[in-house]
């Protein structure tokens, strides 16, 4: 079984477990996903499948590449295409559903967070800043980023404020709350990286189940 | 809101919910798990607020138990609420009702409010 899903999510909300507890979820489509290409390690040196996530999208924007990639798997050109590695048996054109979790699972997702725009240190790298009142004339500045004649420059690395958010964001062992193959929804317990609408990708935890 | 979570949200929300609002008595029929056996308790007291939408609907009532106030939240839609009694309507003024806690015995009545 492949162990890897392409979704989007939908939003975040509560559900009730069977012992009445509140479990708030995040709730992802995921799928329909076709395998588009199979790597092999005799012609691409390692194992993986390529899959994307089947919908509807405008022909116009297809270049020719993407256009003879899709003609040779003989599937309809996808916008969203992930890969995972793998080494069973897959076939260019199976189909990828939410069937391969289920609820209980120990899972990472992987999306994009949201962006931040330019923040300054106490944001973006958690200093603690100044005092606000007492005379205080120090609040949120950074303080001091290196010594003075030597070495007469500013090392690199040194963290600043800047552009923050947007990052590739992985959260690791979260669980699934419950699967929904019927509308191809996966609910997921805990928050997940990024805004409504985002994409995101579902895999098996890469490091096998938490506090089991 | 988008489509699916409204289909999400409306698979955790039952119509087995009298209507009631902040002010009202009412009596909560709360199932207790004991070891292996469950029974049912009675929360009684005011609804002094509700909150939320949907299946994310919450309430909080309060009563006076030994002379000490106790306020309880329950998720309206919880699994563990076996019922819901309406006791009284109260006419209230406020949608949250939390200026009771500073009040005791005669001050803290809340009068009838006559249904229709």
């Amino acid at each position: 079984m492949i162990e890897g899903i392409i979704g989007k999510k939908v939003g975040m909300t509560q559900v009730f477990a069977e012992d009445g507890a509140l479990v708030p979820v995040t709730v992802i489509q995921a799928g329909p996903c076709l395998v588009v290409q199979k790597k092999t390690t005799e012609k691409d040196g390692y194992n993986a499948v390529q899959v994307g996530l089947v919908e509807k999208i405008s022909n116009r924007r297809i270049t020719g590449a993407q256009r003879g990639h899709f003609e040779k798997a003989g599937i309809a050109p996808l916008r969203t295409l992930a890969e995972f590695a793998y080494n069973g048996d897959a076939n260019v054109g199976d189909r990828i559903l939410v069937d391969i979790f289920k609820a209980g699972d120990s899972i990472d997702v992987v999306g994009q967070s949201k962006g931040k725009g330019f923040q300054g240190v106490m944001k973006r790298h958690n200093f603690s800043g100044g005092r606000a009142t007492h005379g205080s004339m120090f609040h949120r500045a950074p303080g001091s980023i290196g010594a003075s004649a030597f070495p007469s420059r500013v090392m690199k690395g040194m963290r600043m404020g800047g552009r923050m958010g947007g990052d590739q964001v992985t959260v690791k062992n979260l669980r699934v709350a419950k699967i929904d193959a019927e509308n191809n929804l996966i609910y997921i317990r805990g928050a997940v990286p990024g805004g409504r609408n985002g994409l995101v990708i579902v895999r098996l935890a890469k490091s096998g189940k938490r506090g089991e | 809101m988008p489509d699916i979570m409204k289909q999400v949200e409306s698979a955790e929300t039952h119509e087995n919910v009298p209507a009631f609002e902040p002010g009202d008595t009412i009596k909560v029929h709360v199932k207790v798990k004991e070891g292996d056996k469950e029974r049912i308790q009675v929360f009684q007291g005011v609804v002094i607020s509700r909150r939320g939408g949907g299946s994310r609907s919450m309430f909080t009532v309060r009563k006076i138990s030994g002379g000490v106030g106790v306020e309880r939240m329950f998720p309206l839609y919880s699994p563990t609420i076996d019922r819901i009694e309406v006791e009284r309507h109260g006419r209230v003024r406020r949608a949250k009702l939390y200026y009771l806690r500073e009040l005791r015995g005669k001050a803290a009545r809340i009068e009838e409010r006559r249904k229709g």
